[in-house]
């Protein structure tokens, strides 16, 4: 792989005495496409939001570093943020219809978009909207500027949120669910068209969601969130092959496709824990049929080759 | 739109017939003008004249449907007080009441729409704390001891303002305006604030809640997240948004202050629409009183119309009727 884009060391972000992300490590290179999985309340949204420095108050990153082209931007002020979002890198959010303001013509978000960081005038800012609106393959897209966002439908809505993620051609995209409120049909052309688009570009992406069969199809590598820590990452298809972690193989034994017809669907017995009381050791471990004493101690991360994981009790006859 | 807007003038025109109706049959209600517009000493047929005269002596129906016969031709009657057609001496008083309106609505906007934007910007500031509770006694004091107060601190005790009447006017298009004086305006400060006080808490605290209801929205995080400037997050991504309930209020509001400051002009005697008609239900001058309803009726149409017309201008997903997607 290329050079590294982005790379978040041990980043605590906590909302009061909830630890919503609590020591999260990982790194993106140019061009790659990393799968932030988890399931909800996992921390995997806020870990997005802390990068690209809109973590909603009372929240705060506490401690760690983000490195983004060779500084940390946790230190960055709010006005060297605001230049480096919408520039240099992006979000794309979870529910197109919320996505765009309801009052506000297409062609106004994107002029603003390209204003916002470079100093062009209407026309060339309206032009640049217009292709961006081509390449994500919106139809005529010089009379769907002048439109309002309800006259589009969902998957549309969601190409034009990509085509102003992709304006300044940022170093990577933070994606937080973006297919999950769409249809599954739209689903795949989505992913199929951000797929091309991130690799023309080069970008990188970071992918968060909690489907594991997106993953499977769009990511290079995968980082599995359990309880604001990152538990286990490595090349995707090795994860999904042969997961180390217990959290990492209940969550594969989950995806209903998996299960067998007539049988009972399989789950992992318990709930996540609150992030507001966290044990000191492994978080998962009152759920997992592996956990003994040991686990209630600090888990260190285990790291083999391109794989990493954190757990004292890696699935032996899988052990890499 | 063209067809959506004479739809809404039509049922205008329905509004207003109906409301002949009520202030009619109420006007005949409240008590027989004859008692007062003549001298006890009159007799008999001195009384049976005037009463004559005034049509008085119909049935019911046949004044209504005369009064209506010269309505549809301006005619509303002539005020039993001025000897004047009645709607002459609305219009004379209307500037007065207009400006003062206006005054009043344009301080409540520069008020509170800033307050209310701090307030919702900042939820848990010392300053904003200031600001609600100040604004609960805006609107909860009543509104003839606040322009009492004002009067005996700005008018009496501090001599800055003058505590009654119009003051000088001057002359523009043809009306007479006080705010054209630096005596007029002198004035208009005072009745002006004691009108604006509740109606600036109101918009004050629609503001608060639109903020508080719409910054946490992701169309706004998602407008931060293309690296847009704050002011420009707020001042239109936000503000476009919270706009709608703040405009119907400015709108709902100016009728009310423009219809109903009869006590604002009473306490600071400004001469105006709402003083006229204290005065004239006090003698009965039933011809004042039927033009005064009818011109606030109009008045509430129309504005009506303007902040429908005002909502397809700010929110695109409202459409009048009428109008093609």
């Amino acid at each position: 792989m290329n050079a590294t884009v982005l790379e978040v060391r041990d980043l605590r972000t906590h909302f009061g005495q909830a630890k919503a992300v609590d020591g999260v490590s990982f790194s993106v290179a140019r061009g790659e496409v990393l799968g932030l999985v988890g399931e909800s309340g996992s921390g995997k949204s806020v870990t997005g939001f802390s990068i690209i420095g809109l973590v909603d108050p009372p929240g705060t990153i506490v401690g760690g570093q983000i490195v983004f082209d060779g500084r940390d931007i946790t230190r960055s002020s709010r006005e060297e943020m605001r230049a480096l979002r919408g520039r240099r890198m992006a979000m794309i959010f979870q529910d197109p219809m919320m996505t765009l303001n309801p009052v506000l013509r297409i062609d106004t978000q994107m002029i603003e978009a390209v204003q916002a960081h470079e100093n062009v005038s209407r026309t060339d800012a309206r032009a640049r909207a217009r292709d961006a609106l081509g390449m994500v393959g919106i139809p005529s897209p010089d009379e769907r500027l002048q439109a309002y966002p309800h006259q589009f439908s969902g998957g549309m809505r969601q190409r034009v949120v990509i085509a102003i993620a992709l304006l300044h051609q940022p170093d990577f995209i933070i994606a937080d669910e973006p297919t999950t409120a769409l249809d599954v049909t739209i689903q795949a052309q989505i992913l199929a068209e951000m797929q091309k688009l991130v690799a023309q570009n080069n970008t990188s992406l970071i992918w968060i969601t909690h489907d594991l069969a997106v993953v499977s199809r769009l990511a290079d590598r995968i980082a599995v969130m359990y309880a604001g820590r990152i538990v286990e990452s490595g090349p995707v298809s090795d994860v999904l092959a042969r997961p180390l972690h217990p959290y990492t193989a209940g969550l594969i034994d989950s995806v209903p496709s998996r299960n067998q017809r007539g049988e009972r669907l399989r789950q992992i017995p318990g709930m996540a824990p609150s992030v507001a009381r966290l044990p000191t050791g492994c978080a998962f471990a009152p759920r997992c049929p592996r956990a003994d004493a040991v686990c209630a101690q600090a888990v260190p991360l285990f790291a083999a080759g391109p794989r990493e994981h954190r757990c004292v009790h890696p699935l032996p006859e899988l052990r890499v | 739109m063209t067809a959506a807007v004479v739809r809404r003038l039509l049922q205008a025109v329905m509004v207003m017939l109906a409301m002949t109706v009520i202030v009619f049959i109420a006007i005949n209600v409240i008590g027989d003008p004859v008692d007062i517009l003549i001298s006890p000493d009159a007799d008999q047929i001195e009384r049976a004249r005037v009463v004559q005269a005034l049509g008085l002596d119909l049935p019911l129906w046949q004044q209504y449907l005369r009064f209506l016969w010269a309505a549809l031709h301006g005619d509303l009657g002539e005020s039993y007080v001025y000897n004047e057609p009645a709607i002459r001496v609305i219009l004379e008083r209307l500037p007065a009441t207009l400006e003062l309106a206006v005054a009043a609505i344009l301080i409540a906007i520069v008020v509170g729409v800033p307050l209310g934007l701090y307030a919702g910007l900042r939820p848990d500031g010392i300053l904003t704390r200031v600001i609600m509770t100040v604004s609960i006694l805006g609107f909860s004091l009543p509104t003839f001891w606040v322009g009492l107060v004002l009067i005996m601190f700005f008018g009496v005790q501090l001599g800055w303002l003058p505590s009654g009447g119009r003051g000088q006017t001057a002359e523009l298009f043809g009306v007479q305006w006080a705010f054209l004086t630096k005596d007029g305006l002198a004035h208009l400060i005072l009745p002006a604030v004691n009108l604006a006080l509740f109606d600036a808490c109101l918009i004050l605290r629609l503001t608060r809640a639109g903020v508080a209801e719409v910054l946490p929205l992701d169309f706004v995080k998602f407008a931060r997240a293309k690296g847009l400037k704050e002011t420009r997050v707020i001042g239109v991504h936000v503000s476009k948004n919270i706009m709608i309930p703040v405009v119907t209020i400015i709108g709902l509001e100016f009728g009310s202050i423009v219809a109903f400051s009869v006590v604002t002009e009473s306490v600071f005697s400004w001469p105006g629409m709402g003083k006229l008609i204290i005065d004239s239900i006090n003698v009965l001058d039933r011809p004042i009183i039927t033009a005064y309803l009818m011109a606030t009726v109009a008045f509430f149409v129309i504005i009506n119309l303007v902040v429908d017309l005002t909502y397809t201008a700010l929110d695109p997903r409202v459409r009048l009727q009428g109008e093609g997607p």
